[in-house]
């Protein structure tokens, strides 16, 4: 049983998923680069944060084309779960393993602050454990976070429960206060059909333990543990 | 045939169903601000300079559209890409 933590150059989040999965959730994990990946022998995938590439010419574009990739598509077929993170979203989003866009925020900065997520879809391997409508709170930190899909994409997203974590006020409502970065919809992650793929652009991995996190969050590992519960899983298959 | 060397440009934009804040606030605080009140509007664009080696413009122009479709060099769920030469 173990999980492959996927470095490109430029990643930077990486550390802080390996340390979590070891420490905390006491999953063994190994960190690859992307070169030199070989993902049969590992039952789950976590895409980190950072700025693979330096973020040229679009975030998680040249990521996205890594023989890394290939492997990871791979993966995803089979039912392995893969979790993006940030950039690790990205780069699922321009590999188009997951639906949709990540644009520039719509307030054209780097926005780093904590923010409110509710869960809308249980039906993902990240967030199977979950009650809808939970909310968790997590830090984030992008410059190019805003989602956008077509109209009827998203209609499409929305019937199918793809839609999974939403930016909310303290409330758990949908306001346009409590969207950081411009979101169609306040979407802050999405899932693919099968519900084994998810981005996030909120970093679970940096609320993850009381004593680090400044409001005493370790709402990140409601979607780590589950990830993890998910992986104990695949791996007795 | 012989081959010559042409300058293609990519210009990438976002499409325009899709809000262009840096095109916005440009043409806010700077354009409008200081006078300019005949410019209506402003959209920002990536632009992608290329040389090629192909027998005519126009399959210059279409390797690099294939290029553009096979790499993804836009992101077809929000961006359009418009192919020109602007040289040889």
């Amino acid at each position: 049983m173990k999980v492959a933590i996927i470095r490109f150059p430029g990643t930077n989040c990486d550390f802080d998923a390996y340390h979590v999965l070891k420490n905390v959730l006491h999953l063994p994990s190994d960190l690859i680069w992307h070169e030199e990946v070989d993902l049969r022998k590992y039952d789950g995938v976590i895409l980190p944060g950072g700025f693979s590439y330096g973020d040229h010419l679009r975030a998680g574009i040249i990521a996205a084309h890594s023989p890394a990739m290939t492997q990871v598509k791979k993966a995803a077929e089979e039912g392995k779960p893969i979790l993006g993170i940030c950039n690790g979203f990205q780069i699922l989003a321009e590999s188009e393993l997951l639906p949709g866009a990540l644009l520039r925020n719509a307030g054209l900065r780097f926005v780093c602050k904590w923010v409110n997520l509710r869960v809308d879809s249980t039906s993902t391997f990240f967030t199977s454990g979950l009650k809808k409508g939970t909310l968790l709170r997590m830090p984030i930190a992008h410059g190019e976070g805003r989602y956008f899909l077509g109209e009827s994409e998203i209609k499409n997203l929305e019937r199918k429960g793809q839609i999974v974590f939403r930016y909310v006020d303290e409330k758990g409502n949908t306001t346009e206060n409590s969207n950081p970065n411009g979101s169609l919809f306040n979407i802050a992650g999405v899932s693919n059909e099968k519900g084994n793929v998810v981005g996030l652009m909120p970093h679970p991995e940096r609320a993850s333990e009381k004593i680090l996190s400044p409001f005493g969050s370790s709402d990140g590992l409601a979607v780590l543990g589950a990830f993890a519960k998910t992986v104990e899983v695949m791996a007795r298959k | 045939m012989g081959t010559s060397n042409y300058k293609v440009e990519c210009i990438i934009s976002n499409k325009s169903s899709i809000r262009d804040p840096e095109g916005e606030t440009i043409l806010r605080d700077l354009v409008m601000r200081r006078g300019y009140e005949n410019v209506k509007g402003i959209r920002t664009a990536k632009l992608l300079q290329l040389e090629v080696s192909a027998p005519n413009k126009e399959s210059a122009e279409k390797l690099v559209m294939k290029m553009c479709d096979d790499l993804r060099i836009y992101n077809p769920v929000v961006s359009i890409c418009q192919i020109r030469i602007s040289g040889n």
